[in-house]
C-alpha cells in the first residue's frame, strides 16, 4: 500500500469513528538530499525523509476547522481530525471554503519522467569538480561561499470525503554556484547561476557553471553610475522575480481582502502596455515537476492573465471564483484561509512592437539581471519599489558592472511603459520571460 | 536536576535491533537518556567524531482577523529528529518525522553511511555514551501551553483590535491583526555527554492597517512579540496599538516620495536596531567567517566601528523575542559582548563554526526546526546606549532623513545591506518637515560602521524575523536613536 494510500484509508476509518462527515485533506512526502562543498572536500550533507498533511473538517454547522501535522501515522492522524474538529467552532461563517466543483474532474496529461537518485559520493564529485572548474576559471575568484547539489523525490496527494482521490509523483534535482572575487584594492563582487532538472544526471552543471563564471568575470570590471532616470532592461528572472512581488494585481483573494493594486472591476481594463501577454501555465514543458493539481484537487492549467496589455483573468481558489463568479483555475494552496499564488508564469510578447531595441544598438541604457532584497524593497499595496540590483550600464552593447545602484518606481507606471518585449524568452527556474524594456526608471547610485 | 539513566551494560551491535526502550512519546524527559546513548555509542562506534541528537515536539496555532471577522485559525502539530554527524570538519545532517528508537537509528545509520563510516562487526561490543545528569530548563515552564489563550479569547482579544483601528483611522480600506503562538520542546543528546531538555514559549501578535485616499495609499504595521508570557495576549494594549498605526498611516497617506541622494540620517530606535543586526550583526557569525564573506574574519581585536558604538547579543533579554535558556545544541546561552568602543570584541559561535574557525561556542546556535542543523545565529542583538540626547541628534542635522519606522533588509555575501524604511520624515535644520516614502538605505557594512557617530540614552529593543542558513528564527533587534553621518537613500 502507497503512503498516500495508507493515509488516506486511515484518515477515513479514523474520521468515521471520530463521527467527523466532511474532510479533505491535502499532504505530501518529500525524500531529499542535499551537499554543499568547500574547496574541494564535502562541507555538508542534508538528508530527510518526511511528510506533512493539512487535514480540514467542517462541522454540523458547517464550519471549518483546520490543522497541519507532521504526524502522518494514525496516532498524529486522529490529532490533527480532532483538533481540526476542534477549531472547526471558531471557522469563519461566511464565505466558508468549500470543496472544489473540480476536485474529481479529469487531470491533465502530461509527461512526466521520474529520475533515479545519485549517490551522495556522486553529487559530492560533481559539486566538487564545478567547484574547482570556478576557481580555475579566473585569479580573482576566491572562492564559491555558496554552492549546492540537491535531490528530491516528492509525492502530493489531494483526498476527501465525497471520494477525491488524486496523487502524483515528481523528482528534481538542482545545482546553484555562488561566487565571490578578491583583488588588491577593488570590492568583493560575485556572480551566480542556477539550474534545476528533473534528476541529478540531466541537471546542466555545465551551463550553471558557464553562466556563474561569465556573470562572475563580467562584475570585475565595476564603476559608479550617476543618479538619474535611465532606460531599464529587465532579465528574464527579473521581470519574473518583479511580477510576481505585485502578484497581488491578479490575485482574486488579494482584491477580495482589498489588499490588492485592482479590484474585481479592473478585469478586461488595459493595465499595462499592448506589447505584453501573461500566463500562468504550471504544465508549461519548461517547467520542471509540474503539478497536474493544487492544494484543493482543482487541475491546473494555461490561464491567460494580461493579454496585449489587458487584464483577463485572476488567478482563483474554489473559494474566490464563487464568490466572484468564476471558476477556480487550479492556483489555491489549502489552509485555514485558502491562498491563491502563481504556479509557472509565462511572460510574452502581446501585440507586434512597431519598434525592436537591441542592446547592441542603444546607448545609456540599464541591463537589470538580478533585483535583490525584494522583501524589503517592494511595498505590494502601494505599488511601489525600491531596489538593490546587479546589473550593466550599456553603450551599444559594451557592458559595464555597476558597483551598487538601487532602481526604483511604481510597478503600475512601469507596466504603462513597456516600450519593448523581446521575442526571444528564456526557461527560467520560476518561469519563462522575455527581456522587458521600460522606457524609464529612477536609479540611485552610490 | 534528574539523574539520566546509568548506562547499561555494553550492548554487541547485534542486540542493538532487538532493544526495547520505554521512553515517553508525549514529552521529552529523562527516559530518552537509554536509548540515546545506546544510539550514540553505536556512531561512535563507527568511528564518527561527534554525533548529536536534536529531537523537536511542536504545537503551533496562528488565528487572523481581518476587519470584522476571524479568516483563519490553524492549528499545526509537529514532531521530528535529526542527527548531525561529524567526521573532521565535515557533517552530514539527517532528518526524520520518526522519532521511535527505530527511526533514530535509521537516520544515524544514514548519516554515517553518507559519511562514509562502517559500523563494526555485528559481534562487537557498542560502548554506550555516557550523558551528563538531565539539564532539564523546561520544568518551571510545564503549565505554559496550557496557560496560553484559547482559540475564543484568540478571536475575541484580535476582533476587539480590529474595532479599535477602526476606531482610530481614517480613510480606512482594510485591517489586520495576526497572532501566533509558538510552543516548543526540545531535546538535544549528543556523544560529549550533552543532554539538555527546554521547553519556549514564543508569541507574536501584529496589526497592519491599509488606508487610500485616491491615488494615495499608506500601509503600516506593528508587531509585539514575548517569550515566555502565557498571558502575552490578554495583556497587548491594542488600543495604543491602533491609535498609534492610526497616526503613521494618516501622515504616510499623502507623502511625497523621497528623493535619492546621500543624506545624514537619525535611525529611530526599537526596530531601527535593524541597520546593525544586517549591516553587521550577520557579519559576525562563524557561518561568515567559514564561507569568507565577511569583512571582519580577521579584525577581532580592531577597531571596526565608531568610538561611540558598543553592542551586545544576548541570550537572555528578560523576555524578549530572541530570549532561549539554551541553543539548539543544549549550550546554556551566553551574553556576549560584540563590540567595545568601536573594538571588535567576538564572534557568535555555534559548534561547527567553532570547529572550523576555532572560535569558542557563544550558545548561539540556532535553528529554525528539527528539518535544519543549527547554526551560529543571532538573538537578541542591540547597540547599548549612548551620551547624546536625542535633540543633540537632531540639532546636527542641517538637510537629512529621520527613519522612524524600519521595514526589512538583509546582506549580502559581499558585504553590502539594504532595508526599507517604512515611515521617514525629512529633517531640515534640526526639525522635521514632512513624511517621506519610498525609502531604501545601501551601503557598505564596513563603511557605515564608521559613520554611526552619535547614540542616544533611549535603548528600546522589538521583536525580529530573521531568515539565513538554519532557516527563520525569533530575534530582537535594537538601539537607541543614533545618527549616521552618510548613508545612500534610493528612491525616485
Amino acid at each position: 500500500m502507497s503512503k498516500v494510500t495508507e493515509i488516506s484509508s486511515n484518515a477515513q476509518t479514523i474520521a468515521q469513528r471520530l463521527g467527523i462527515a466532511k474532510y479533505d485533506i491535502y499532504g505530501a512526502t518529500t525524500d531529499s538530499t542535499s551537499v554543499q562543498v568547500d574547496k574541494g572536500e564535502p562541507k555538508q550533507v542534508k538528508a530527510s525523509n518526511r511528510a506533512s498533511v493539512t487535514v480540514r473538517v467542517w462541522n454540523d454547522q458547517g464550519r471549518l476547522g483546520v490543522t497541519s501535522t507532521t504526524d502522518v501515522d494514525e496516532r498524529g492522524l486522529e490529532l490533527a481530525l480532532k483538533t481540526a474538529a476542534e477549531a472547526s467552532a471558531f471557522g469563519a461563517t461566511e464565505h466558508i471554503p468549500d470543496f472544489s466543483p473540480e476536485a474529481t474532474a479529469p487531470l491533465p496529461e502530461v509527461d512526466v519522467t521520474l529520475a533515479e537518485a545519485a549517490p551522495v559520493g556522486t553529487l559530492i564529485e560533481r559539486l566538487v569538480t564545478a567547484e574547482q572548474a570556478l576557481l580555475q576559471a579566473h585569479d580573482a575568484i576566491a572562492s564559491v561561499p555558496y554552492n549546492g547539489l540537491a535531490q528530491s523525490a516528492t509525492e502530493h496527494f489531494y483526498v476527501n470525503s465525497d471520494g477525491a482521490q488524486r496523487s502524483e509523483e515528481r523528482t528534481s534535482a538542482s545545482v546553484y554556484l555562488y561566487t565571490k572575487t578578491e583583488q588588491e584594492g577593488r570590492k568583493p563582487r560575485s556572480g551566480h547561476a542556477v539550474r534545476i532538472g528533473v534528476g541529478p544526471d540531466n541537471l546542466d552543471i555545465d551551463g550553471c557553471l558557464k553562466e556563474a563564471t561569465d556573470k562572475t568575470l563580467s562584475h570585475l570590471d565595476y564603476e559608479k553610475i550617476e543618479s538619474g532616470k535611465y532606460r531599464v532592461v529587465f532579465s528574464p528572472e527579473a521581470f519574473l522575480s518583479l511580477i510576481r512581488a505585485f502578484g497581488n494585481l491578479y490575485n482574486a483573494q488579494s482584491i477580495l481582502d482589498k489588499r490588492s493594486l485592482s479590484t474585481a472591476d479592473s478585469l478586461n481594463s488595459a493595465i499595462a502596455s499592448p506589447l505584453l501577454s501573461v500566463y500562468d501555465d504550471a504544465l508549461h514543458a519548461g517547467n520542471v515537476g509540474p503539478e497536474t493539481f493544487d492544494g484543493e484537487g482543482t487541475p491546473t492549467r494555461r490561464l491567460p492573465i494580461i493579454e496585449n496589455g489587458v487584464l483577463t483573468n485572476f488567478l482563483h481558489s474554489a473559494g474566490t471564483a464563487k464568490r466572484m463568479g468564476a471558476k477556480p483555475t487550479g492556483h489555491a494552496s489549502i489552509g485555514a484561509k485558502v491562498s491563491v499564488g502563481s504556479n509557472f508564469l509565462h511572460i510574452t510578447q502581446g501585440q507586434p512592437p512597431e519598434t525592436s531595441y537591441s542592446l547592441d544598438a542603444e546607448d545609456n541604457v540599464i541591463l537589470i539581471d538580478e533585483l535583490q532584497a525584494l522583501h524589503a524593497g517592494v511595498n505590494a499595496l502601494q505599488g511601489s519599489f525600491s531596489l538593490p540590483f546587479d546589473g550593466w550600464l550599456v553603450q551599444k552593447g559594451q557592458r559595464t558592472s555597476i558597483e551598487s545602484a538601487t532602481v526604483a518606481g511604481d510597478f503600475r507606471q512601469l507596466l504603462q511603459s513597456i516600450i519593448y518585449v523581446s521575442p526571444e524568452e528564456d526557461i527560467t527556474p520560476s518561469g519563462v520571460a522575455p527581456h522587458v524594456w521600460v522606457e524609464e526608471l529612477s536609479i540611485t547610485g552610490e | 536536576m534528574t539523574l539520566a539513566v546509568p548506562p547499561l551494560t555494553s550492548l554487541r551491535l547485534q542486540e542493538i535491533p532487538n532493544q526495547t526502550y520505554q521512553s515517553a512519546t508525549d514529552r521529552f524527559d529523562a527516559s530518552w537518556a537509554a536509548p540515546l546513548s545506546t544510539l550514540l555509542g553505536l556512531g561512535r562506534s563507527a568511528g564518527a567524531d561527534f554525533i548529536e541528537f536534536f529531537l523537536e515536539r511542536r504545537n503551533y496555532i496562528s488565528c487572523m482577523a481581518e476587519d470584522d471577522a476571524i479568516t483563519s485559525i490553524s492549528p499545526s502539530l509537529t514532531t521530528g529528529a535529526g542527527v548531525r554527524v561529524f567526521k573532521g570538519k565535515s557533517d552530514c545532517y539527517v532528518s526524520t518525522n520518526d522519532v521511535s528508537f527505530h527511526g533514530l537509528k535509521a537516520a544515524l545509520e544514514k548519516g554515517l553511511s553518507i559519511m562514509g563510516l562502517l559500523l563494526p562487526a555485528t559481534s562487537a561490543y557498542v560502548p554506550e555514551v555516557t550523558l551528563e545528569m538531565f539539564r532539564d530548563y523546561g520544568k518551571t515552564k510545564e503549565n505554559w501551553l496550557a496557560n496560553c489563550s484559547t482559540m475564543q479569547v484568540m478571536g475575541d482579544v484580535l476582533l476587539g483590535a480590529n474595532a479599535s483601528v477602526e476606531k482610530a483611522a481614517k480613510h480606512l480600506q482594510a485591517r489586520r491583526t495576526a497572532y501566533f503562538r509558538d510552543w516548543q520542546e526540545v531535546l538535544v543528546a549528543s556523544s560529549d555527554g550533552t543532554f539538555a531538555r527546554d521547553i519556549r514559549l514564543t508569541q507574536s501578535v501584529g496589526a497592519n492597517v491599509l488606508c487610500a485616499d485616491g491615488e494615495h495609499r499608506s500601509s503600516i504595521g506593528q508587531r509585539l512579540g514575548n517569550t515566555s508570557d502565557p498571558s502575552f495576549l490578554t495583556a497587548w494594549d491594542y488600543g495604543t496599538t491602533a491609535e498609534e498605526l492610526a497616526e503613521s498611516a494618516g501622515k504616510m497617506l499623502y507623502a511625497d516620495y523621497v528623493e535619492s541622494g546621500t543624506y545624514p540620517i537619525i535611525m529611530a530606535n526599537h526596530f531601527g536596531g535593524v541597520i546593525f543586526h544586517e549591516a553587521c550583526g550577520h557579519l559576525l557569525e562563524t557561518t561568515q567567517i567559514e564561507r569568507g564573506t565577511t569583512p571582519f574574519m580577521d579584525k577581532k581585536g580592531e577597531k571596526i566601528a565608531h568610538e561611540s558604538l558598543t553592542a551586545w547579543d544576548e541570550g537572555r533579554s528578560n523576555e524578549s523575542f530572541g530570549t532561549i535558556d539554551m541553543d539548539d545544541e543544549g549550550m546554556p546561552a551566553q551574553r556576549t559582548l560584540l563590540i567595545e568602543n568601536g573594538i571588535l570584541k567576538n564572534f557568535l559561535s555555534d559548534r561547527a563554526g567553532s570547529v572550523r574557525t576555532g572560535h569558542p561556542r557563544t550558545g548561539s546556535g540556532r535553528r529554525q526546526n528539527y528539518t535544519f542543523s543549527a547554526a551560529s545565529r543571532m538573538r537578541n542583538t542591540f547597540i547599548d546606549t549612548g551620551d547624546h540626547s536625542l535633540e543633540d541628534l537632531f540639532a546636527s542635522i542641517e538637510k537629512g532623513i529621520y527613519c522612524k519606522k524600519m521595514g526589512g533588509g538583509s546582506v549580502g555575501a559581499t558585504g553590502q545591506f539594504n532595508f526599507a524604511v517604512d515611515e521617514a520624515y525629512l529633517v531640515e535644520n534640526g526639525k522635521i518637515t514632512r513624511p517621506l516614502k519610498g525609502a531604501t538605505l545601501i551601503g557598505e557594512a564596513v563603511d557605515i560602521m564608521q559613520k554611526i557617530s552619535m547614540c542616544s540614552q533611549d535603548l528600546s529593543l522589538a521583536p525580529g524575523f530573521c531568515g539565513s542558513i538554519s532557516g527563520n528564527v525569533y530575534v530582537t533587534v535594537g538601539q537607541p536613536h543614533l545618527k549616521v553621518d552618510s548613508i545612500t537613500v534610493g528612491g525616485r
